[in-house]
């Protein structure tokens, strides 16, 4: 009869790649307003690049291991090595590079692990709110986070060998239930909404309702969340290592070099210095990579497709 | 006229709120509903916010255990959640929500949207399904150019077309549409209208149409229900109704009614000027529950609720001023 | 005639978005008398709420833009106004109720403190700001809307309170000071019929009894057609049609304003029309020429490449080149 709604402008569904082309164009357009982002996502590009190619770019690979050099121990920042070397003659800017990957190594672990149960477990009790299953898990997650978060980190790792996975295990244990009440949240009022009880008038399984219908909608603060956590996971990895509960000499940690650095404070002052703008200005990139995937995200207003 | 396809006998709704003193309050949202919608038929719930029109539909869907009374649908007991109903049922049991930003899922395409239900009761075969959804579309005069598109994507009425896509995928046989136009532009309000008319038409579907609007109800309707606090006040044919409107909450309603020409306003009774709102359903006032706001209320309004009667063949009040003409009909 | 209180020439506002800019307002030219109500009608997404906003100046802050137009208060243009100048108006010329009354009122402060603000901040002299005078004209404003024990609202939360007396309780705030001119954005669209007569009833009265001007924005002809004395129809950012309300009703010129007028479900019966042939357009690409053409019944070739401008058929202004 007619084809009254349709806008004379489309004629043909535009193609997979045509349409992800277009996503990709407005999302990096909103990610980019803000300078700030996009020096975030250099920093953080660079600092992934650096771990990466660690052997192939530090002047001094053979330094990130047992090296011992007393000839040119505790120089200062020179051409030659420009961060100075340590109290055994190692290079510091070597060291730092090959610590980036430890540090990342632990964030992508964590994360890996602690999102996916998290989330979850927030999706459960969120969908069966006033169930009991609701409140076990929420019970348990209130518990964990009543526990200062580097307090419980310290006692599990104590607890454990001293190592890097061990270190992992620790910050796992304390990083989940973050995603679970973040998930919880989103979850309440999403099923709510009444294309979950569309899906479910329709009937279509619990399976679908939790991740088909509720956990998409839930994607964007976990993705936000997670650029941020990528810092706050490799300060605590920082702290473990820096009290000698992380990753062990003489594999290079930025939390152990730093505490190593302290005992010649103020003279030696390149060997804490150094490996302390390194944990900050990771933790900076990834925050404002975070603050600029939120950006990117976010449903604006205006927001036409 | 045809036979019932729904039966609601005396149907109970009620949520608790708070307990005072040691007893539970209740939100008596359907109190006592009777009602039975033919085959065929577009049967028009009209109330205000307030009046439990939704939750009755809601019930009816299983989204809620009633609290009492009994929900027949095609010779079948359905008075239980949904979660309990055959997947059989949910098939001929549909509805369509009033707003079209909520009942499409954001992060999904039209396709995925209307694949659901295909898949749940298996419908087509996979291989199918692009050829089926784009058929579905089509039905709702949509282009299938739109499987590909997001809901913000596109405006409320297109939306509003996908959501009754959605509902017909499963080809049901009852539809009940809860306020579907009442978040869109006039213009947009007459396609869908005309589009959900013609499919009615073609499939031989049967509404139940929610809605606060009763000059919509006065063109579609076949028969028109007013609700007001979980109870129904008046029922009648669509013609009989507009025609003799009974109820004093019926014509405060008619009189409220903005119009665009003289002749509708020569239809309005004369002026009952609408004073006072809808209380709360938490404390409904004793008697009949309107006697707050009824202009014409006598001192038994405030005692005794009045029960339903049949003034005319079909056409039911329930108000102690008809009480006693009862079977006389009231100019 | 005298001077109008407010008058809006040639009114354009685009917004930035990702895409480029999206012309809303497209030339709009509109004007109150005092004691004069105005309808501002079209559908959801046609720039009425833009063109209120830019009068008040509280369009999104860089995003709105505004090329093209004056605001011409009393003669002098809001647009160029210092922040001074624009409180001075805002606090004793022009005020505001918008659509969503639950939105319009904090929900952590009472309503007397909310009321009382807007009091303090209407530049009263020293002597009318003492606080017994305040809270006198503030009770006076809640019997005004007609609501009983006003005395027991002041002290009331918003949420206390229904839609409908949260809506009073914002008219009340418009009116507890005296201004000239009333902007009502669809106050009774999130409001129940009977409860919507109430309050448009109400307005009306106000408005009549100060002799205020009154600019009512409604989707609705109906609502229009009982609150105003003359009507501006206006489409994806233009006028398209003015004229007296019973003009308007008795003769509608213009093929938007008919379409609308057959869309509406009529009291008599008869059936649903047909609706309007698509929708508002994307403001990004707007169509060239008249932007109603694509949907229009009586396009011609002349619509699609030249603007209709608004012509005088005594009284009764419409832009179409078939009229």
């Amino acid at each position: 009869m007619n084809a009254n709604l349709q806008p004379a402008s489309d004629i043909n569904i535009p193609s997979f790649t045509a349409r992800f082309k277009e996503g990709f164009r407005k999302k990096w357009y909103k990610f980019s307003r803000n300078k700030l982002s996009v020096a975030g996502l250099v920093i953080v590009l660079a600092i992934v690049m650096a771990a990466v190619l660690a052997p192939y770019i530090t002047p001094y690979p053979e330094h990130a291991g047992k090296f011992v050099d007393y000839g040119n121990a505790s120089l200062a920042p020179s051409a030659t090595h420009l961060f100075g070397t340590d109290i055994f003659g190692r290079d510091i800017l070597s060291r730092i590079i090959f610590a980036f990957r430890g540090a990342l190594l632990m964030a992508v672990l964590v994360l890996a692990i602690a999102v996916p149960v998290g989330v979850f477990l927030g999706l459960l009790a969120g969908y069966y709110k006033g169930s009991l299953l609701d409140t076990i898990i929420m019970r348990v997650t209130d518990i964990f986070l009543s526990v200062p978060p580097l307090l419980l980190a310290l006692a599990i790792a104590a607890v454990l060998e001293p190592n890097l996975t061990n270190a992992m295990i620790a910050i796992t244990v304390m990083w989940w239930p973050w995603y679970t009440r973040l998930v919880y949240g989103m979850a309440t009022s999403l099923r709510n909404e009444y294309f979950v009880t569309a899906a479910e008038l329709i009937g279509a399984s619990k399976f679908h309702i939790l991740f088909r219908e509720i956990l998409p909608n839930c994607l964007s603060p976990i993705f936000t969340k997670m650029a941020l956590d990528v810092g706050w996971v490799i300060l605590i990895g920082a702290a473990l290592s820096f009290v000698g509960l992380g990753e062990q000499p003489p594999t290079p940690a930025l939390g152990q070099m730093v505490s190593d650095g302290t005992r010649y404070m103020p003279d030696l002052w390149w060997m804490t210095v150094f490996p302390s703008l390194a944990i900050a200005v990771m933790i900076l990139g990834f925050n404002l990579l975070g603050d600029g995937v939120r950006d990117m995200l976010a449903k604006g207003e205006h927001d036409h497709e | 006229m045809n036979a019932p396809i729904m039966t609601i006998n005396n149907l109970k709704m009620y949520f608790p709120v708070q307990k005072s003193k040691g007893k539970p309050v209740y939100v008596k949202a359907v109190d006592g509903v009777d009602l039975t919608i033919h085959k065929g038929e577009i049967m028009g719930l009209v109330g205000e916010s307030g009046s439990g029109k939704s939750t009755l539909a809601y019930t009816v869907m299983g989204m809620y255990k009633p609290t009492g009374g009994q929900i027949i649908f095609q010779g079948r007991d359905i008075s239980m959640s949904s979660d309990k109903r055959p997947l059989s049922l949910k098939k001929d049991l549909q509805i369509v929500f009033q707003d079209p930003g909520s009942s499409l899922n954001p992060s999904h395409n039209i396709r995925q949207i209307l694949e659901l239900p295909l898949r749940v009761h298996k419908i087509v075969k996979r291989e199918e399904m692009e050829r089926k959804i784009a058929q579905i579309l089509q039905m709702v005069e949509l282009s299938p150019n739109y499987m590909y598109k997001s809901p913000a994507s596109m405006g409320g009425g297109e939306r509003q077309m996908v959501s009754i896509a959605r509902a017909l995928a499963t080809d049901p046989t009852f539809i009940i549409l809860d306020e579907p136009t009442s978040a869109l532009d006039v213009s947009i309000q007459a396609k869908i209208i005309n589009m959900l008319l013609k499919l009615q038409q073609e499939k031989q579907l049967t509404y139940l149409f929610i809605t606060h609007d009763l000059s919509l109800m006065r063109n579609i309707a076949t028969r028109v229900a007013i609700m007001y606090l979980g109870k129904i006040c008046e029922m009648a044919d669509t013609v009989e109704f507009f025609r003799n409107p009974l109820h004093p909450y019926t014509r405060m309603l008619l009189s409220s009614i903005p119009v665009v020409s003289e002749e509708e306003e020569a239809l309005k009774p004369e002026k009952v000027i609408s004073t006072g709102e809808i209380p709360s359903p938490v404390n409904v006032p004793p008697g009949c529950s309107f006697h707050l706001r009824c202009p014409e209320k006598t001192e038994l309004c405030f005692r005794e609720d009045p029960v339903m009667l049949e003034v005319s063949p079909g056409h039911l009040v329930r108000c102690h001023a008809y009480q006693k003409t009862a079977g006389v009909h009231v100019a | 005639m005298s001077n109008p209180v407010l008058e809006i020439k040639n009114l354009h506002v685009w917004y930035r978005t990702y895409g480029g800019y999206s012309r809303v307002l497209d030339g709009v030219n509109l004007h109150v008398h005092k004691g004069e109500k105005v309808g501002l009608v079209g559908e959801a997404g046609c720039g009425k709420t833009t063109t209120m906003r830019s009068v008040l100046r509280i369009l999104p802050e860089g995003q709105a833009h505004i090329p093209e137009g004056q605001i011409l208060y009393h003669g002098n243009d809001i647009l160029k106004m210092k922040p001074r100048e624009l409180q001075q108006v805002r606090t004793r010329g022009i005020s505001m109720i918008f659509q969503e009354p639950a939105a319009a009122l904090n929900p952590v402060f009472t309503v007397g403190t909310q009321m009382f603000d807007v009091i303090k901040y209407s530049g009263l002299s020293k002597e009318e700001s003492r606080k017994d005078n305040i809270k006198r004209l503030a009770i006076q404003a809640i019997k005004e809307v007609y609501i009983p024990d006003p005395e027991r609202i002041l002290n009331c939360y918003p949420n206390q309170l229904s839609g409908g007396m949260k809506q009073r309780i914002c008219i009340a705030m418009a009116i507890v000071t005296p201004r000239e001119l009333l902007i009502a954005d669809e106050p009774g669209t999130s409001l129940d019929v009977t409860i919507q007569d109430q309050v448009h009833r109400l307005l009306r009265g106000l408005v009549e009894k100060k002799g205020m001007s009154l600019i009512m924005i409604t989707h609705s002809l109906g609502v229009a057609r009982e609150l105003t004395d003359r009507i501006y129809v206006m489409y994806a950012g233009n006028i398209v049609e003015v004229a007296r309300t019973s003009d308007l009703f008795a003769n509608p010129l213009h093929p938007y304003t008919l379409g609308l007028l057959s869309s509406v479900p009529k009291l008599t019966g008869g059936g649903v029309a047909e609706g309007i042939y698509g929708r508002i357009p994307d403001y990004l690409r707007p169509p060239g020429g008249c932007r109603f053409h694509p949907r229009c019944p009586r396009a011609v070739r002349r619509c699609r490449e030249e603007k209709p401008l608004l012509k005088d058929l005594g009284g009764h202004q419409v832009a179409c080149f078939q009229v």
